[in-house]
């Protein structure tokens, strides 16, 4: 009984919870994503008006299965005719137009790109197989997977592709848009208030596209400066031998040819950018949460936690990944 | 004949038994040109990749039951869904709809004796075969594609997407669209010159409309298809650069091409289910379909529009704003002669007396459905909604309302509708129906939550996902339903195949049926009608006079053709008496021109030129042995 409680606890919890989620168009937390879960109720109240009345046709049709015609109108053929032109096609028509004003005229108007010079900031985000590159034009920080933006701020985010077709898609801030190769999109992210909002790709790119999410972290405009400001510096060196020790690791393996650390001999592009990489939160584009163990669990086998990741596995002693975890946790 | 043969009509009919009459056992069907046993075959065919295609699902729903889910790991997920994609849209629900039901009836309900092209038939039966077979190769080998079933390029090119998985996709698809277009070209001209003398356009039953539209749409979205796919194999096998960026190029070509085959494709899919369903609610409910001549120009509006509006599969790629508002206007318009159909369905139900016995049962259950379907559909004109909720659980609450609600639940109405004619025996009325309910129950189950999850956010296509995003009890409850809905097919299966050997005989017409299939026995003669058909309306069975004048001009001797191996064909629109065809019979020829086709395919898969080359030799020399002289009649 109290595993069936508790199934029916795991079955109802969403539920009562709907609506809620962290990566929820229906918790819109921008005006973009706050008219398309508007217009959302709209077309499901509209819909379930259609919908029940339909069903209640073919409720009546039951009820009355053994006498032909209809209640009222009796077996005339011109008023059949006349239902079948009212319902499919005199109300759709009425319907649809005021669909299309409202969401194709109007309201397609306020998610589409932005307008130039109507943001305050750019962004440029690239979407590898299987994280995002993060650049802020016109300063040298890079990072990935953790976009920070400055909160009630207009930010225009130039969306581009480093391989496959990947989606931008951060539901409570606005709507997707696709990053395309030899194209550049635009689109727009605004955050009412300050929080952290989950974004995923949500275009198929291959076998990890399920981890390939990310977050956006609205921050009040004078936070978001000093985090910019920190991560344009050079990376630090390191302060312990064992830290010294995992630079030179870092440096001397593979790893220096796939990932940048700037300020060292690090300038690899096909992996994210490790300047800062202690700063952030998750690894892995959010698959695992950042801290020393973490690191040195993903640098020794990341075949085994993102399979098919481009990253492979080095074969080093356990005190090496350890020093290499040591060292990156230490990048702030 | 429904009615007892008059003693002046034996000698005939004997005659006419002989003439038809095909090889006996294996032979039989591995040459047969009859449209009644390739109908069968594609039946079976299809069926089995039905099976395959659920096991595919139930891999998926078993993986992603809960969060983190091991059942399968990305590559293995990947496979599955592409493949189950595949496998449901290419290897099951067109080549049952225009294969088998096509195939199968509308040559019965138009009383002709055969399709127009009866060995083409064949071919295209063999064709579908080994392109099935192709494709599942591929998969057994472990070269399963896994760039899902729209394929989009870069991923699907050779630098993101090596082995051959691809390629046996690419090729299969094309392998597989000789068969779909040569279906159709068959459909079209048996529908426009085999239609029983008298049978005018407007006299035509709603189910040939559809199947109508349906092959004009097939002639015209495939093309596009077989170019998409020719380009990607251009670029895969030979090293061209079609959809290559840094070449010039164009990665949005493949989804323009394959979206205006994929679209229309969409109706092709549907159609055929609404031309069931305009049979079996006709029967049903007593009651000739309420504006049958909206219904029909509908049925061919929708096959017409459907090609203009594939870009609203684009919404979130960045074209510019004014191509997106055309397709979401276009999108928005399909919606009329849809929404005719749905209430000419409804109307009918309602001033009728219906009695609801399973077909019934499905096409209600498909009604409701595909109001769903249709509902949220139509939100996905809202431009900016789509922008939002594309390529989430969203989309695939959507179109699993429509394919499996609107296309396969008529499908399997349609099988009970048909069963006692195919094969002369009743199903089971009431494990029928519970068949039903738990479909019904197990569909809703599955696919319902889906929308929610959509809602709060989980992407379409991931292998995977966090338990703390509010998805997991949802999952858990579709891969519940999935089970379900597995249990009601299989329920279906076991109803059909134990009334195959014990359900009571069924008699010609067990219904009270509309259209001509029912005037004659369960299951039909080699050559269908004795005597072809008198047709005054597009519900001959309920023109009580026309089959007792059928029994008259048997007796007679008149409409027979026992001269040969014969069927009258009629003038394109008001069916008046054309000429007399004289019909090919059996011939080993499609098969083993499939075969020779299918070596082409395998070698180009396997980059091998001059053996592929050998065997377009090979396919050229059956071609010219097939248009020989046919062998003398024994």
């Amino acid at each position: 009984m109290k595993q069936w409680g508790r199934a029916a606890l795991v079955v109802a919890a969403p539920l009562l919870l709907g609506g809620c989620g962290k990566q929820s168009p229906l918790s819109p937390k921008s005006p973009s994503s706050h008219d398309i879960a508007v217009l959302w109720w709209w077309m499901l109240g509209v819909a379930a008006i259609v919908f029940f009345g339909a069903v209640a046709l073919l409720v009546i049709g039951w009820v009355r299965r053994d006498r032909p015609g209809l209640p009222f109108f009796g077996e005339r053929e011109s008023v059949n005719v006349g239902l079948v032109i009212t319902f499919g096609m005199v109300i759709p028509v009425v319907v649809l137009v005021a669909l299309f004003g409202i969401s194709d005229l109007w309201l397609v108007t306020k998610t589409g790109a932005p307008a130039k010079g109507s943001t305050a900031m750019t962004i440029r985000v690239i979407g590898h197989q299987w994280f995002w590159e993060v650049r802020y034009p016109g300063t040298s920080a890079v990072t990935a997977n953790e976009i920070h933006v400055p909160a009630r701020t207009r930010v225009q985010v130039v969306a581009t592709t480093a391989d496959v077709i990947h989606s931008f898609w951060v539901p409570q801030l606005n709507r997707k848009i696709d990053t395309i190769p030899g194209r550049t999109n635009r689109v727009l992210l605004y955050a009412d208030e300050p929080g952290v909002y989950r974004g995923q790709c949500a275009e198929f790119c291959g076998l990890q596209h399920a981890h390939m999410a990310m977050k956006v972290f609205a921050q009040p405009r004078k936070e978001f400066q000093t985090w910019l400001k920190g991560q344009e510096k050079p990376a630090d060196t390191p302060a312990t031998a064992e830290q010294r020790e995992g630079r030179q690791l870092f440096l001397q393996n593979s790893c220096a040819g796939c990932h940048t650390i700037r300020g060292t001999s690090a300038q690899g592009d096909l992996g994210p950018d490790l300047t800062h990489v202690g700063s952030r939160t998750t690894l892995g584009a959010l698959i695992l949460p950042n801290d020393p163990r973490a690191l040195e669990r993903w640098i020794h086998d990341p075949q085994s936690i993102k399979p098919g990741a481009k990253m492979p596995a080095l074969d080093l002693s356990n005190a090496d990944f350890k020093a290499i975890g040591s060292y990156l946790d230490h990048l702030r | 004949m429904a009615v007892a043969l008059p003693k002046a009509a034996e000698p005939r009919v004997d005659r006419l038994e002989r003439i038809w009459k095909e090889r006996p056992g294996v032979m039989g069907w591995l040459t047969t040109v009859d449209h009644k046993r390739i109908g069968i075959m594609f039946l079976f065919t299809s069926l089995a990749f039905f099976a395959a295609g659920g096991v595919e699902a139930l891999l998926i729903r078993s993986q992603l039951l809960q969060p983190n889910g091991t059942v399968l790991g990305p590559n293995g997920f990947n496979e599955a869904m592409t493949m189950h994609g595949v496998t449901m849209i290419f290897l099951f629900v067109v080549p049952i709809s225009i294969g088998a039901f096509g195939n199968y009836l509308v040559p019965l309900m138009i009383g002709a004796r055969d399709m127009a092209f009866p060995r083409l038939n064949a071919f295209s039966f063999w064709v579908f075969l080994a392109a099935g077979i192709f494709m599942y190769v591929g998969v057994f080998s472990g070269n399963a594609p896994t760039a899902g079933w729209f394929d989009y390029v870069p991923l699907a090119e050779k630098t993101y997407s090596p082995g051959s998985g691809i390629d046996f996709y690419a090729l299969g698809l094309i392998f597989a669209g000789i068969s779909s277009t040569a279906t159709a070209v068959n459909l079209i001209v048996t529908i426009f010159k085999l239609r029983a003398p008298g049978m005018s356009i407007n006299r035509m039953p709603l189910f040939c409309f559809a199947f109508l539209a349906v092959a004009f749409a097939l002639v015209f979205a495939l093309p596009a298809l077989t170019c998409a796919l020719l380009l990607l194999e251009f670029d895969r096998l030979l090293g061209f650069h079609f959809y290559d960026v840094s070449a010039g190029g164009d990665t949005i070509l493949w989804q323009n091409l394959f979206w205006i085959f994929g679209h229309p494709e969409v109706y092709i899919i549907i159609l055929p289910a609404f031309g069931i369903a305009t049979s079996i609610i006709p029967t049903f409910v007593r009651r000739r379909m309420v504006a049958f001549p909206l219904v029909a120009l509908a049925e061919l509006l929708v096959a017409f529009i459907g090609f203009g509006v594939w870009a609203h599969h684009m919404f979130a790629v960045g074209l510019s704003q004014v191509t997106t508002i055309y397709f979401a206007a276009a999108s928005l318009i399909i919606v009329i002669p849809s929404g005719i159909q749905l209430f000419a369905w409804i109307t009918t139900i309602v001033t009728g007396t219906p009695r609801f016995k399973t077909p019934l049962l499905w096409i209600v259950g498909f009604i409701v459905l595909f109001i769903i379907g249709g509902l949220s559909g139509v939100m996905f004109a809202a431009i900016p909604f789509d922008q939002q909720l594309t390529d989430t659980y969203f989309v695939v609450a959507h179109f699993h309302y429509v394919i499996f609600g609107a296309a396969v639940f008529p499908i399997l109405g349609g099988l009970y509708y048909w069963f006692p004619k195919v094969t002369g025996r009743m199903y089971h009325e009431r494990w029928g129906q519970a068949s039903f309910w738990v479909s019904f129950a197990g569909m809703n189950l599955t696919f319902f939550p889906m929308h929610i999850v959509g809602l709060l956010g989980m992407p379409r296509r991931q292998y995977t996902y966090p338990g703390d995003l509010g998805w997991t009890g949802y999952n858990v409850v579709e891969s519940i339903g999935a089970y379900l809905l597995a249990a009601g097919l299989l329920m279906v299966v076991a109803n059909l195949v134990v009334s195959l050997f014990r359900g009571e005989r069924a008699g010609p017409d067990p219904f009270g049926g509309a259209t001509l299939e029912w005037a004659t026995s369960s299951p039909p003669p080699a050559y269908n009608y004795a005597v072809i058909p008198k047709v005054s309306s597009p519900y001959p069975m309920w023109d009580a006079g026309d089959r007792d004048e059928d029994v008259a001009n048997l007796a007679g001797g008149r409409m027979v053709l026992e001269q040969g191996h014969e069927t009258p064909a009629s003038t394109a629109v008001d069916a008046e008496w054309d000429e007399i065809l004289d019909m090919p019979s059996s011939s080993p020829w499609p098969l083993v021109l499939a075969v020779a086709i299918s070596g082409i395919f395998a070698f180009v898969l396997l980059e091998q030129w001059i053996a592929a080359a050998v065997f377009v030799v090979a396919t050229l020399v059956v071609l010219a042995a097939w248009h020989g002289k046919e062998p003398a009649e024994a």
